[in-house]
């Protein structure tokens, strides 16, 4: 049995499980890790890669069919700066998606609105198929949809804290409201965050530093893969309503039988 | 007068070492494992005699939360001397005025050699050093060795003498990522003890050198105080509420800390403060548990055992192979008589990747772009 596929712009996903290839203690436990996590969208921050070498160790370790490249923005602070990175990403990387990241807070690496917008604004209009890193904001996921972005990519925490979906609430009006994907990044740091958000209705989660930070990355990243496709299953399964007690009829409108 | 120097007038240097010291071991128990996030206050206890007894217990925590933040990773840097002339005469340094050295800047051609075998050892993140003289190593001849090397590296820092505020927006709009400008120590009459003469000497400007960098948009700034001038206590807690007050005010800049301890160089005084191996690792420890985020960076001045095990307690990135003497890895190996200090772990950068591996973590060369930086602020 299998949960339905994802689309995003023009491609089809079986796994709905995004990764990143950051804070791993080397590439080829960072290969391995993706490899049985079955993730078909692989982030890599533009400035960990030599744009220069077509040997670079990183790019070397995601060359599988399978898995495409999503080159990310980290490290600009400006609109502009970003727009400029993701065309470098582009020519270098030769992929035309782009996980927009613009964070000027390099503590929280919190997303600035206001610059996530603008930049997303002109990469569409360039031709990117745009993913952005933004705060759980339903309003600002909806200006982005106007501008034309592939998905939304609303935090569940902070980056890197694992503390799970301390922003429940908001990413609930984000997945009611949205037409476009929403993966949830950031903040998941276990197995079991992942399978709520896709319980919740995500279509997707991107996880980084819950495998690579794992004492056994490679087991954790299998361990995400099953609760991202458990979750999902769980969703189109359809929950079963929670109560607070047993009820085993209904009261109140049994005289109508 | 800048606005931290004044809120250093303040406080007084003598009631700030007694609050340190008057830590108990409640407080450094409270400190170390409260959840909500950590004030100076828990920082003294953290840096107290009190802590020296949960040394293990803090290595713990700063282990865990530099693993969350940074991962299995160690970045590398390495130093690349400019030039040994110096106007500055201060009591703890190779350079200083009066010492009787062969005095020399790069030229371009020299200047190229360096980095040609730098970047062949592997590092893409390099640090340019030089001493304070105004005419021999100005801005024009910082800005002219920027483009020489930009080329070459990702990610170029500078540790130089301060400037001011349009001189080094000029230098970030060549590509200068980081500033490494360190007070030395924030005692201001023990510091012009040790600085007597030269540009250096003026205490308030020193102290000023990170704000005007911040109002110039620079990426990254690295603070730290020379241990052993003063208490090491004291010292490193005046440089975390410089940190603090910082990182409110440029938020959107990064901080990095380090901790040279005095070493031996030519015409050098001894310390005053002798601060040994534990107490160095309470210190990184302490940092580590006060601001999660913060870099923390490690020279050749401290030796391959401690080397070998510190970057586990908190410290996110390393030198090696590091020469201190202008021209060192090239133009003149051989000429060690030129050094600033003299360094101690000795191995190569290869050596050091090599060892970080099979400790499970991986040498990071490059994490930084040249696409990424723009001149500041052009995005409206």
């Amino acid at each position: 049995m299998k949960a339905s596929t994802l689309k995003i712009g023009d491609k089809i996903f079986q796994s709905r499980l995004f990764t990143g290839t950051g804070k791993f203690s080397n590439n080829d436990l960072m290969e391995k890790a993706i490899e049985i996590s079955e993730s078909e969208l692989v982030t890599v921050a533009l400035k960990r890669v030599n744009l220069d070498d077509k040997n670079d160790d990183i790019i070397k370790h995601l060359k599988h069919s399978r898995i495409n490249l999503l080159p990310n923005t980290s490290g600009v602070r400006t609109a502009k700066e970003a727009v400029f990175a993701a065309q470098l990403a582009r020519e270098a990387l030769d992929t035309n998606w782009v996980k927009l990241e613009i964070h000027p807070d390099p503590r929280y690496l919190l997303p600035d609105p206001i610059e996530t917008l603008k930049a997303a604004e002109e990469l569409v209009k360039l031709g990117f198929v745009v993913l952005p890193y933004v705060n759980a904001d339903p309003v600002l996921c909806k200006r982005l949809e106007e501008v034309g972005v592939a998905a939304v990519m609303p935090l569940g925490a902070a980056i890197g804290s694992n503390k799970g979906l301390k922003t429940v609430d908001m990413l609930q009006i984000i997945i009611e409201e949205s037409n476009v994907p929403v993966v949830i990044d950031a903040g998941i740091g276990a197995p079991s965050h992942a399978a709520y958000a896709m319980e919740l209705g995500a279509d997707a989660v991107l996880v980084n530093t819950a495998i690579a930070v794992a004492k056994d990355p490679v087991a954790m990243a299998y361990a995400f893969k099953m609760a991202v496709e458990a979750g999902r299953l769980a969703y189109e399964a359809k929950l079963a309503p929670i109560k607070n007690k047993a009820e085993a009829s209904s009261p109140l409108t049994a005289f109508l039988q | 007068m800048s606005d931290f120097y004044s809120i250093l007038s303040q406080h007084s240097w003598d009631d700030i070492k007694e609050s340190i010291y008057a830590k108990t071991l409640v407080d450094a128990k409270h400190a170390l494992h409260k959840k909500e996030f950590r004030t100076l206050e828990d920082f003294k206890a953290l840096i107290s005699p009190a802590a020296e007894s949960l040394l293990e217990e803090m290595a713990q925590v700063s282990r865990q939360l530099t693993l969350n933040r940074f991962g299995n990773t160690v970045q590398m840097y390495v130093p690349l001397y400019l030039s040994n002339e110096c106007q500055n005469i201060c009591t703890y340094c190779g350079f200083s005025l009066h010492n009787k050295i062969k005095r020399t800047t790069l030229t371009d051609a020299q200047i190229i050699k360096e980095a040609e075998v730098i970047k062949a050892l592997g590092y893409d993140h390099v640090l340019l050093v030089t001493g304070e003289a105004n005419k021999a190593v100005g801005v024009e001849y910082l800005q002219h060795s920027i483009r020489l090397l930009k080329p070459y590296f990702a990610n170029i820092s500078i540790e130089v003498q301060p400037l001011e505020q349009e001189e080094y927006e000029l230098l970030i709009a060549e590509g200068l990522y980081a500033v490494l400008v360190y007070q030395e120590t924030y005692h201001e009459e023990e510091y012009k003890t040790h600085h007597t003469k030269g540009r250096k000497s003026n205490y308030e400007y020193r102290i000023d050198t990170p704000e005007r960098l911040g109002r110039a948009g620079i990426h990254k700034i690295g603070l730290g105080c020379l241990i052993g001038l003063e208490d090491w206590r004291t010292d490193s807690f005046y440089t975390a509420m410089h940190l603090d007050y910082l990182e409110k005010k440029y938020w959107q800049t990064r901080y990095s800390v380090s901790f040279p301890r005095l070493r031996p160089a030519e015409g050098i005084l001894e310390p005053k403060s002798v601060m040994t191996d534990k107490q160095l690792v309470q210190l990184i420890c302490a940092y580590r548990i006060f601001k999660e985020d913060i870099e923390l960076s490690i020279s050749t001045r401290e030796n391959a055992s401690f080397r070998n095990n510190i970057f586990r307690l908190g410290i996110t990135s390393m030198s090696a192979g590091s020469k201190t003497n202008p021209g060192g890895y090239a133009v003149f190996p051989e000429k060690e008589s030129l050094e600033q200090f003299e360094i101690d772990d000795k191995r190569s950068a290869t050596e050091i990747a090599e060892m970080l591996k099979l400790n499970g973590y991986e040498a990071v060369w490059k994490d930084w772009d040249k696409s990424l930086m723009q001149p500041k602020f052009t995005s409206s």
